[in-house]
């Protein structure tokens, strides 16, 4: 039972209120931030005030905060938690991006939606087939003018290879209601982290009655069954999304779903110990003084990515000794760019390519007052964030992707793999 | 929020709004209202346009209609003459033909939040309930639960409640799920919807139908339901086998509430269904959404109270993420303490050392604090991890690094050698007062084997005038009166200087009055003196609480899938506060603590009787006794649950004629009262009591917190005497064998100055008044507060003790086995 919603942006600013049940009054809203901002780091989703016996559980999607409160301790928190998320994520699906400015250009839309999800503190429903029958407003695109925009249009008007490319920005369309259908537009997402990967599907088509989703043949889950002869694509665990239909995945691998609009996880998996592939970054360090007390640290980045592939916006976080006070570096390539990061007490050195087989260098000098053998033990496990696209770890592919009945009109669809970092670690 | 030239901003919109050219164009009047309605979340008031968007409000505009009660309803309880207009055109397009309008108009008439217009909603409510969009027919279900909240204490009509119920069974799954959440609120006084078993299969039945918020409703109501029959019982659970397993996090959770909740007599079953959760609960661990793997982290530590092993082999997804914020980190540390084995200690402990140079200085104090628990089982590695932190040099590191170690020896006295050459080197550092108090414990606790004791103490005195901490300078005293105990020669001359810094210039009571009191206990010699001062180093009895038991699941069940786990130092995966009662007495938010631990720590036994003791009904210890008798065997089968035996205790009561010594014979039971000495009972925690009750199968049912008086304990036992000598406990059915239930009670009633109490938080602003000429009580008191021990001869337990079917030769065995029982633990203490 929630009593009251509120979405805040970071600075605290009001953007969205509903009171439902009139249990308490607007200026829990500050009470709440000055909770939350006491401390530095982000607070843990469940903040008390003990006094009104009222409880503040918010999630951060987006930079902002959603905050529910509720009057009652026995209101589960995966439930209050899961709606926030969902609430976050159809906000997103109906104003295309979730930031403050489409929240603060969008309020009708979101007072709107929220009047239909939630009636008198109880949730209704968060489907967004069920919603865009009762959602008037139009959303109101928050997407500045860019010169890549221009990009698509060729010189003197004539088409050019990009312009039949989807463009990136398809994904952040909003959903449109059922009155005026646009070109059909699928979009998939195969992400995959490091721990648990998730298959990610936005539909923002509203026809599509059935769609199956062809995955390798050699697809297996659990260690006992092995399919095909070839290098199998081995999870440890899998589970899909309550509308997928497995009648035909035993045989053939294929899921079948009727999808509704917005983005959605279709699949879940994930593997637990041994990866198919060598971990793709490797990293050498060496850590030493100097004659005259500097810290030198000497990284050579190993990327073991098969030749053809690459991986973008690699972020290497090396912890360093407190009281650093100054950094002075030589990386391999000028495209590379190394910061101190004083309130992080760490050096981040990032790397906007690397490709497959190569290996990067750099050597850190660091200016560190009062060094001691100690500072050397500071200088801790190294974090890197990355980004591998058109690459799956586990060689998950999508074989084919089929929408029944066919489509008539103009129907784009792709799929896009990607694997992300989620938290990728090295020791030194 | 102030905003600029909001007075403008509100005339400006006033006229636009009764501009009829505005009126006129729909486009340019929606756009005024959104207008309002942007200032109005902005923080604008804009009460006073009320009239004006009462006539905006009937317009064939929707989306303008929406926006327009939007602000009504904000404003409503503000202008509640003026809202009168508004429900003229609401009950207007109550009779709308567009199902969208009527639910609207419906919804918002309900919002407005008026006892005044209560009598206008009523009929359009009662039409709603029967209209035939689903639509309609969900907000008026509800409507009836906003109007009932409303009205105080009316009474609502019975045809209502009974068209709700009818309501059950609407095709539609949300009207369904809207009319139990009105029941509930509606019935609140009578105990919320009456679950029958009819309602509750229906609502089985129709669960898929519901989307997972629903779904969760309905699970969470049905846990009111009890069934009849153990069949109908495993048909509802083999029913909901699937949701176990769902995908969706709050359908999971609410599953295994209502698993919890039905099968609470069967312990196999919980753990069952808790082992089902591991995979969906694990996979949640690794969600997206953050806050979403926090509340799976709390209900993991939640679960792990009483399956320790659940999670054993999984212990790699509780490392901490790179990127993870801090009350994750934290929290999976608590449990990745839980998960620690012979196989995977090197490589957990190797993870929490990378965690303690944290950029977070609670994450890198958690992974120390983390570290020093684990060193409770695994010493040596642990003490060495800790020694090298020391080599950090930075301030909140050494302090958490004091801490730890100061728990550490407490409970692992072996350690005490590889601290106190640890304790050498880092007295230069700077520490906060936490870390301040820990170091001079352990100088006080092993100043004979820190040869640079006195001389760290010696800086720490001539800094007592800049010194703010309270707990610092108590610490201090007790500290450099410990060391001139054994070290006289070295110390003398700081201890005179300190105690009359403390006596003359202090202005603390707290601190003052301990001076005085060491002061006036050097007077008593230098015997009186050690015998206060030189308590116990450490105490291996909590030793037996790193086997931890395993808490029965009823415990926490009602907690799970509730706030109550997520909030901070809830779920404290053990208590640091059970450690010197000194280190107690100084820290008021520890105590705190101890005093939630121990006062929940009943309820837990309560309960303990149902389920650990069938793990131990085959196997029942034969203790003999140490008078001559015959061979007597303990057992705690059948269980006794505490209300029966709250019942049997009641039934069995003696004549209060009967007094001391006596024993008192009636019909078939036994009665026996008894006074046994035993002078240190009470400093053992309830926890090792328990743990040495279990050794002979003797089970403690509730217990007072021990600094409560008179203190007291309840406990049973079953007896099995065999005539027989060669029986085997097992052969328990043969007729030889006899079986008596005992029921007993200890009890300790001690005025005042007989206790020896693990006094509460003595906060700086208690005033201590005193009467100064009753010098000697008040020193007596003064022990006690402070926790100090003192030897007492008279003490003495009063044993009741009720037997049924009665045996005298039984219950003396019994009281001898009980008498062992005490002084063995008593003597321990010592």
């Amino acid at each position: 039972m929630i009593s009251q919603l509120f979405i805040l942006s970071s600075k605290g600013d009001h953007l969205i209120y509903k009171d439902f049940r009139g249990e308490a009054g607007n200026d829990v809203i500050n009470v709440f931030y000055e909770k939350v901002t006491a401390l530095p780091g982000d607070q843990p989703p469940v903040v008390m005030v003990t006094h009104r016996d009222l409880h503040f559980v918010h999630v951060r999607q987006g930079g902002l905060y959603w905050v529910a409160t509720t009057t009652s301790a026995g209101s589960s928190p995966f439930t209050i938690i899961d709606f926030l998320n969902r609430l976050a994520a159809l906000v997103t699906d109906y104003c295309g991006s979730l930031s403050e400015k489409s929240v603060q250009m969008n309020f009708a839309l979101i007072y709107e939606l929220l009047d239909e999800v939630v009636d008198y503190g109880y949730i209704q429903t968060t489907s967004s087939d069920v919603l865009k029958n009762f959602i008037q407003t139009e959303a109101v695109s928050s997407r500045p003018f860019s010169l890549f925009d221009l990009s698509n249009v060729g010189l003197f008007g004539a088409e050019t290879q990009q312009s039949k490319v989807a463009p990136s920005s398809a994904a952040t369309r909003p959903i449109q209601s059922s009155r005026d259908q646009k070109a059909e537009l699928l979009r998939w997402t195969l992400r995959e982290l490091f721990s648990p990967s998730v298959l990610e599907l936005t539909v923002s088509c509203s026809s599509v009655t059935e769609m199956r989703i062809g995955l390798n043949e050699e697809f297996s889950i659990g260690r006992s069954t092995l399919r095909g002869y070839g290098a199998a694509v081995h999870v440890d665990e899998c589970r899909f999304h309550q509308a997928v239909k497995l009648d035909e995945f035993d045989d053939h691998r294929i899921l079948k779903l009727c999808p509704s609009q917005g983005e959605q996880t279709v699949m879940q998996y994930q593997l637990s110990d041994n990866l198919p592939s060598p971990p793709p970054f490797r990293l050498f360090p060496t850590i030493e003084r100097d004659n005259r007390g500097r810290l030198l640290i000497y990284m050579k980045l190993r990327c073991d990515l098969p030749p053809k592939s690459a991986a973008i916006n690699v972020s290497v976080s090396v912890p360093v000794p407190k009281g650093c006070v100054s950094l002075s570096q030589e990386l391999s390539s000028p495209e590379q760019r190394c910061e101190l990061k004083p309130q992080s007490r760490s050096l981040v050195w990032t790397v906007p390519r690397c490709s497959g087989g190569t290996q990067l260098s750099a050597v850190f000098k660091l200016d560190v007052p009062g060094l001691s053998s100690a500072s050397m033990l500071e200088v801790g496990p190294v974090g890197l964030t990355f980004e591998l696209p058109k690459l799956t770890s586990t060689g998950l592919q999508i074989r084919f992707l089929r929408l029944t009945p066919v489509q008539p009109g103009p129907s784009q669809r792709w799929v896009r793999y990607v694997t992300h970092s989620d938290s990728y670690i090295i020791r030194v | 929020m102030p905003y600029l030239g909001s007075e403008e901003t509100v005339k400006e919109l006033r006229r636009a709004l009764s501009n009829p050219n505005v009126q006129s164009d729909q486009l340019r009047y929606r756009n005024i209202v959104l207008k309002v309605i942007r200032a109005m979340s902005q923080g604008v008031d804009v009460s006073s346009l009320f009239s004006e968007m009462v006539k905006a409000c009937a317009t064939v505009d929707i989306v303008q209609k929406k926006l327009v009660y939007v602000f009504l309803c904000s404003y409503a309880t503000v202008n509640p003459e003026l809202s009168l207009l508004v429900i003229n055109t609401l009950r207007k397009d109550c009779q709308d033909p567009n199902p969208m309008v009527r639910s609207l108009a419906l919804r918002n008439m309900t919002n407005l939040r008026l006892p005044s217009l209560v009598e206008y909603v009523e009929q359009p409510l009662m039409t709603g309930l029967r209209d035939r969009a689903a639509c309609v027919r969900r907000v008026a279900v509800l409507g009836w639960a906003k109007l009932y909240n409303l009205q105080t204490r009316s009474e609502i009509d019975a045809s209502v409640v009974n068209e709700l119920y009818n309501l059950l069974r609407d095709p539609d799954p949300v009207v369904m799920v809207n009319c139990l959440r009105a029941l509930e609120e509606i019935l609140k006084e009578e105990g919320g919807v009456a679950i029958n078993k009819p309602i509750t299969h229906h609502l089985l039945n129709r669960l898929k139908e519901c989307d997972i918020w629903g779904q969760c409703e309905v699970l969470r109501i049905l846990q009111r339901h009890r069934p009849q029959s153990e069949d109908e019982l495993f048909d509802i659970l083999s029913l909901l086998d699937v949701s176990l397993v769902s995908p969706h996090p709050p359908v999971m959770a609410a599953t295994l509430s209502l698993f919890l909740g039905l099968s609470s007599g069967l312990p196999a079953v919980s753990k069952a269904a808790i082992e089902r959760v591991r995979g969906p609960l694990l996979a949640i661990c690794g969600s997206a959404s953050r806050e979403m793997r926090f509340a799976a982290i709390c209900h993991i530590q939640l679960l792990l109270c009483s399956i320790p092993g659940l999670m054993g082999a999984h212990y790699k997804r509780f490392f901490c993420g790179y990127a993870e914020p801090s009350y994750i980190k934290q929290r999976k540390m608590k449990v990745l303490v839980e998960l620690v084995n012979d196989e995977n200690v090197a490589m957990v402990l190797d993870e929490l050392k990378g965690y303690c140079t944290d950029v977070n200085t609670d994450t890198a104090q958690a992974a120390i604090t983390a570290i020093g628990r684990i060193g409770r089982s695994y010493s040596d590695k642990c003490l060495e991890i800790l020694t090298g932190l020391l080599g950090l040099k930075q301030e909140h590191i050494i302090s958490a690094v004091m801490q730890t170690m100061c728990d550490l020896v407490w409970v692992c006295p072996q350690c005490s050698e590889t601290v106190c050459v640890a304790v050498e080197g880092c007295e230069e550092m700077l520490l906060d007062s936490q870390g301040r108090q820990a170091l001079l414990w352990l100088l006080g606790m092993y100043g004979e084997f820190v040869s640079s004791a006195p001389y760290t103490l010696e800086t720490f005195i001539d800094g007592v005038r800049s010194e703010a901490s309270l707990g610092v300078k108590m610490e201090l005293l007790t500290a450099t009166m410990r060391i001139f105990l054994c070290r006289p020669a070295e110390t003398q001359d700081m201890l005179g200087r300190l105690l009359h810094y403390c006596i003359e210039e202090e202005t603390n009571m707290c601190v003052h009055d301990q001076a005085l009191l060491y002061y006036r206990l050097l007077h008593c010699g230098i015997e009186e003196t050690r015998k206060v001062l030189q308590g116990r180093r450490s105490d291996p009895s909590l030793g037996v609480l790193i086997g931890r038991p395993a808490e029965p699941i009823s415990q926490w069940a009602s907690s799970f899938n509730t706030l109550g786990p997520l909030k901070q130092n809830n779920v404290e995966m053990e208590s640091t506060s059970r450690k010197t009662p000194e280190l107690v007495t100084f820290e008021p938010k520890s105590n705190t603590d101890l005093r939630d631990t121990l006062t929940c720590e009943p309820e837990e036994n309560f309960h303990s009787g149902s389920d650990r003791t069938t793990e131990k009904t085959d196997s029942c210890t034969p203790v003999l006794p140490s008078s001559p008798g015959l061979p007597l065997t303990l057992s705690l089968s059948p269980a006794l649950s505490p209300e029966e035996f709250e019942h049997m205790w009641l039934e069995q009561q003696p004549p209060q004629s009967e007094q001391g010594d006596g024993m008192s014979k009636e019909e078939d039971y036994l009665c026996l009262e008894e006074c046994l000495r035993c002078p240190n009972i009470f400093d053992c925690s309830p926890k090792s009591l328990q743990a040495a009750m279990q050794l002979v199968n003797i089970q403690m049912l509730a217990f007072t917190p021990p600094n409560t008086l008179p203190w007291r304990v309840y406990l049973y036992t079953h007896t099995q005497q065999s005539n027989s000598v060669a029986d085997t406990p097992h052969s328990s059915s043969v007729r030889d064998v006899q079986h008596t239930l005992i029921l007993g009670e200890l009890q300790y009633s001690g005025k005042g100055n007989k206790k020896h109490a693990i006094k509460g938080s003595i906060s700086d602003g208690e005033v201590v008044t005193k009467d100064w000429d009753d010098e000697r009580e008040e020193e007596e008191e003064k022990v006690v507060a402070y926790g100090l021990r003192t030897d007492r001869t008279q003490d003495e337990v009063k044993v009741t003790l009720k037997q049924h079917p009665k045996d005298e030769q039984v219950l003396k065995g019994f009281i001898s086995i009980l008498r062992t029982l005490l002084h063995t633990l008593s003597s321990e203490g010592v």
